[in-house]
This record gives structure tokens, sequence and C-alpha cells, in this order.
């Protein structure tokens, strides 16, 4: 129905940081932001608690101010457009929705400010409904609907005045797991549909990788790497990226000439630039680490968690290295608690960083 | 569970019922008291004071005075309550002790403090046009220096209600949310954030109604005759009627306060309907 007439009207807009920055007494949110979101892309915001993911949609949104640097929407500083101008909507992390109207009357507020008319205002509002889900649920007030429910409601309130970008700090964390999968898809599915540009916030890097065209990841009010989500967790730029993005051992390792290391006792060429000097760890995942039972092999297995598919060991090695190691399920019934196991790394470039 | 339910549904009736009697017992003597006649029943005691010189005005006056007391508090501590929410939090405790202090201060105290200013004020601002200020919150007719105390005296107790009702909505967001959805904030305020608390603005209307219905202390300490003051100055000639009097008063008061309710109730209802 009418996801191709809103979909014809959506126009999307590329945004701009540019060295962004805002400080808020002692604490610096944001400190000299660069990145470009592309028309029509949903790009993620991935970063640990307080690195800035929100202070940056915040002053996109209007809604906080910035000490540097500049917003661009489509080319042009949105800086001096009040937040009821900026043609952005945006859903919050926590319920918002105005609690003494109904779903419809919430979804059309931005229509009724806007000045249409009662009767086209609901037909639309209805449209959206339709559009989340919920047409069922118009008539009711936000305290008779779940969580969820609530945020797709929010979502259709966001969507509802055709905004040049979406913004969306968090509009899961307060739902549970299964609310969350399902909505999850369906906002990208939406996003996808209408082609519009989208800012999503979340530190759940599952989140941001099952979801996102790209995945921005923050650090201290910077940016570390931009990527598609496959690049980042395949050759991710920064330790601080392969880290926060899956999961990943620390093995140390020795130098072993120009671009090599010495890891495991075999070599192995390092993946990018290695650091001139001081000692080095080999960055692992889990699905990258060989183990095979050996009753005389260095390294033993301390404890397992059962995945699903995978089982995931953990080994330690002689000198107190742990190593995380994901295993069929079926060949992980071979190294039980206590056993002894070979351990090896496949033959292709390591990613090193600083011990 | 199902035991302990019961048993805390007796406990229920029987508080009601001693409150009840605790209520009911004194009221119904007290009627039977004012309409007990030597040859039956009578409402002397009713019609006598209702054709008593002074009844109509001095009732109007307290309703005019208790309708400006809420218009000037409201005015007062709504925009100053929510403009602290939205620029700055930290100015919240600040506002709390000032609008809580008056709580401190006896009315006896603060009618004392009014009077000292008002013999001060005239010797010293004669050739100003202060003076005529002066005598204006002064007129008989209407006198605006008690609407001035009783504003203080109510402060705390509208502040308590409006801050319980602030305290239930995320003044913020829904700000935030209303201008994403183009609505100015002066403009969002007025559409999202008054209409969530209706309840708390009710509430402390009640409480600053009740309280300007009761005043005595400064009303009659200032030489003006609101309803509280006349029904004294009247009882006080007749055993009587002085009972009839109260249950008059409180009879007014629960009419007053009945009608804000269903007012109340009433845009509810039109809003949750509409
Ligand atoms: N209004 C504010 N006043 C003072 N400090 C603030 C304010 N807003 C944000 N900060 C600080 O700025 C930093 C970045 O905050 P921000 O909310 O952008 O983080 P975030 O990445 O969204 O974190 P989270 O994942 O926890 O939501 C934090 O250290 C925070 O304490
Ligand atoms: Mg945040």
């Amino acid at each position: 129905m009418s996801t191709a007439t809103l979909a014809k009207t959506a126009t999307s807009a590329t945004v701009e940081f540019r060295a962004l920055r805002r400080t808020f007494g002692a604490t610096t949110a944001l400190d000299g932001l660069d990145l470009t979101v592309n028309p029509g892309e949903l790009l993620a915001l991935l970063g640990p608690s307080g690195c800035g993911k929100t202070t940056a949609l915040r002053i996109l949104a209007g809604f906080e101010s910035h000490d540097s640097g500049q917003v661009l929407v489509d080319g042009e500083d949105v800086t001096r457009i009040p937040a009821h101008k900026r043609d952005a909507g945006m859903v919050f992390q926590s319920y918002s929705l105005f609690p003494h109207l109904t779903a419809i009357d919430n979804v059309a507020f931005g229509l009724r400010m806007r000045g249409t008319g009662k009767a086209q205002r609901r037909r639309r509002a209805q449209e959206l409904l339709e559009l989340v889900g919920l047409p069922q649920r118009a008539e009711h007030y936000p305290h008779q609907m779940s969580g969820g429910q609530q945020q797709r409601i929010a979502l259709a309130r966001a969507l509802a005045l055709q905004p040049r970008v979406l913004l969306l700090d968090e509009p899961l964390s307060a739902l549970d797991a299964k609310v969350r999968l399902n909505l999850r898809e369906e906002i990208r599915r939406l996003q996808q549909e209408l082609g519009i540009t989208t800012l999503f916030v979340t530190h759940d890097q599952e989140e941001a990788l099952s979801m996102a065209d790209r995945v921005a990841v923050l650090r201290a009010g910077r940016l570390e790497q931009c990527a598609a989500p496959s690049e980042l967790y395949a050759r991710p730029a920064t330790a601080f990226v392969a880290e926060f993005v899956g999961t990943m051992s620390r093995i140390p390792c020795e130098r072993a000439g120009e671009g090599t290391v010495s890891v495991l006792g075999r070599r192995h060429a390092v993946d990018g630039a290695m650091p001139a000097t001081g000692d080095l760890h080999v960055l692992v995942r889990p699905e990258n680490v060989l183990l095979a039972p050996s009753p005389q092999g260095p390294a033993l297995v301390v404890s397992a968690s059962f995945l699903g598919a995978v089982t995931r060991l953990t080994v330690r090695l002689a000198d107190g290295t742990e190593i995380k190691a994901d295993l069929p399920t079926e060949g992980a019934t071979a190294l039980p608690v206590g056993s002894a196991a070979d351990i090896a790394l496949p033959d292709r470039p390591v990613l090193v960083d600083r011990r | 569970m199902a035991q302990l339910i019961s048993r805390l549904r007796v406990w229920r009736g029987a508080v009601l019922l001693l409150a009840g009697i605790y209520f009911l017992v004194p009221m119904a003597a007290s009627v039977w008291f004012s309409i007990d006649d030597v040859n039956g029943i009578g409402f002397d005691a009713y019609t006598g004071l209702l054709s008593a010189p002074g009844f109509t005005d001095s009732l109007w006056l307290t309703l005019g005075l208790a309708a400006v007391t809420v218009v000037v508090l409201l005015l007062l501590l709504v925009p100053a309550m929510i403009a602290v929410r939205l620029g700055s939090p930290r100015l919240r405790p600040v506002l709390e002790v000032v609008c809580t202090l008056p709580l401190v201060v006896p009315p006896v105290a603060l009618t004392a403090g009014l009077i000292g200013v008002l013999r001060w004020g005239p010797d010293y601002l004669m050739d100003t046009p202060f003076f005529q200020t002066f005598v204006f919150i002064q007129q008989p007719e209407f006198p605006l220096v008690l609407v001035i105390a009783y504003v203080l005296m109510a402060l705390p107790l509208a502040y308590r209600a409006l801050d319980a009702g602030l305290r239930a909505v995320d003044v913020r967001t829904l700000v935030e949310a209303a201008r994403n959805c183009g609505a100015s904030w002066p403009r969002a305020v007025f559409a999202v954030i008054l209409p969530n608390l209706r309840g708390a603005l009710l509430n402390a209307s009640f409480l600053t109604l009740a309280l300007v219905l009761g005043e005595f202390t400064a009303a009659s300490i200032l030489g003006y005759e609101p309803f509280s003051v006349w029904i004294y100055s009247v009882g006080n000639s007749q055993g009587q009627m002085s009972v009839a009097v109260s249950v008059l008063s409180l009879l007014i008061t629960w009419v007053l306060l009945l009608l804000l309710a269903a007012a109340g109730r009433e845009r509810h209802h039109k809003t949750a309907t509409s």
C-alpha cells in the first residue's frame, strides 16, 4: 500500500559532520568528529558509553549546540536552523510518546503543528500506523501499549513529516531481546523501502553489524573507523575497533623480521603497518583459532560455553595467556574442560597491536 | 494469599468505618443542633444567616480572592518550574527551597510583616507613584494585599502539587519530541506539557482554594471581611447560628471542590474521546 506513495515523496539527504567539537565543562563529548552519511544509507554510530553518540545526534537534531565545526545537510550548514525546522525525524531512547494523546494523534501531531486539516492528517497518520504494523492500535493511549509498540508509534511519528534524515537514538535498548530482533528487522525494511538517510545510534555491535550499510565506530568523541560491517569485522583499522567489534583474543608474539611476527611457534605476515617499537600482541578472532585434541598440546581447555551451532572454548597457554576459540559443537565434545590441545592460527596475515 | 487479601479487606472496612465515625458524628451532631427547635425542626438559624447583612458580599469577596490567588500562583509557578526543568536543572533545589520557605513562617508573623510594610511604605513613598499602589492594593472592595498574602501561604502547597505532576512526565524529552515534530518550544509546552499537567494544576488549585476559603488570620488582622471573617463575626453573636455557620461553610467548600473536580473530569473526558 502506502510505502510506495511515501517512498515517492521521501527525499534523502547527505549529512556531514565536520571537525565537530562539543565540551561539557571538563568532559569532551565530541573531539573533532568527521563523518559523512550518504543519501539513503543506514549508518550506525557505534561506540562505548559516553563516546558522544547521543551528543552528535542531538546536535544534528538541533537540541544541542556545538563549540566548533560544522553540521551540513545536503551541503547546507544547519547550525542556525532551530530544532523545529530541522526536518529530521527522531526516535528517542526513552519512551517519548505524548501520554495524553492516542497513537494516531501522536503520529498526527507534527501534521497538526503544520496546520494540516484534521481529516487529511488522520488519513495520513492511519497510513503510517499501517506502515509500522499497528493500525488496530490507533485509538490506544501510550500507557495501553507495550514498549515495542510505543517505539513503533514513535517511529511512525518521526516519519510523519517526511523528514530528510531519520535519527534513531538506541530506540531498541529498552526492549526485551525478542522484540528487539523483530523491530530491528522492521526498521531496516522500512528504511530501505523509504530510502531515507538514517543515523542509528547503538552500543550493541551485533545490532550495528546486522542492520547498517556502514558502521562508524566512535571512541572518545572521535571517529575510529567507518566501513561496511563485513570490512569492519574482517579488516578493523585499529586495535580498538578490532576489540570493540566482535570478540578478540590477544596473544603475545615476537618480532621476526620486517612485517613478520612469530606466534605460537609459527611465522605470520602482519596485516597492515607494524608498530616500529615495543612488544606486540597478535589479535585473533575465536573462529580463526584452530584447536586439535592432543595430550601433549600446549593449550589447556579451561572453560566451554555452548552458543548453539558453535561452542566457545577458552584455552590457557603455559604463560597464562587465555585465548577464545569457536568450534563446531560436535567437534567440541572431543575437547572437554581439562583436556589439552594443539593450537594454531590459519596461514594468513594477522593483526598486531602494542602490548 | 487470598486469606491475606480478605483480612486486608476487613481492615480496610474497619479503618473506613472509624474514619467515617470520626468525621460524620460531630457533623451530624452539628447539623442536628443547628436545626433543633423548641417545637421540632426549624431552619431559622440558616435563614437568619442567609439574610444577615454582608453574606453575599463576603462570599463573593472570598471567591474573587480565591480565583485571583489561584491564577496568580499558577502564572508564577508553572512557567518557573517548567523553565527550571528545561533550562537549568541545577536551579531546581533553589526553587524548591524558596517555594517551601513560607511554610516555616506562621501566618501571624507574615501578617505582622505585611502590616509593617503597609505602615512604613506610605510615609516614605508619599510623593511617588508608589503611594497610589499602596492605596490600590488596600482598597476594601478587593484587597489585593490579601492576594499577596495568600499567594505566599499557598506557595508551598501549590509547589508540591505541581512538582508531583512534573515528576510524572519527562518534561525535557516530551518538549524535544514536540520540537522534533515541528512545534516551536513555547508551543511544545502548551501542546504537550500543560495537558499532561492537568491533574497537578487541578490539585494545586484545589489546595489553594481550600486554603483561601478557610484563611482567617491575615484577613482579620488586616481588617477585611471575607467569608471566614464574616462567619466568625456573625457566629459570635448567637450560639445556634454559629454552628449553622460552620455547617454552611463546610458545605460551600465541598460544593466548590466538587465543582472543580467535576470540571477536571469533564475536560479529561473530552480529551479522551476527541
Ligand atoms: N548535558 C550534558 N551535561 C554534561 N555532560 C554531558 C551532557 N550530555 C552529555 N554529557 C557528557 O558527554 C559525554 C558524551 O555523552 P553522550 O550522551 O553523547 O554519550 P553516548 O555515546 O550517547 O553514551 P551512551 O551510550 O551511554 O548513551 C559523556 O561523558 C556525558 O557525560
Ligand atoms: Mg546515548
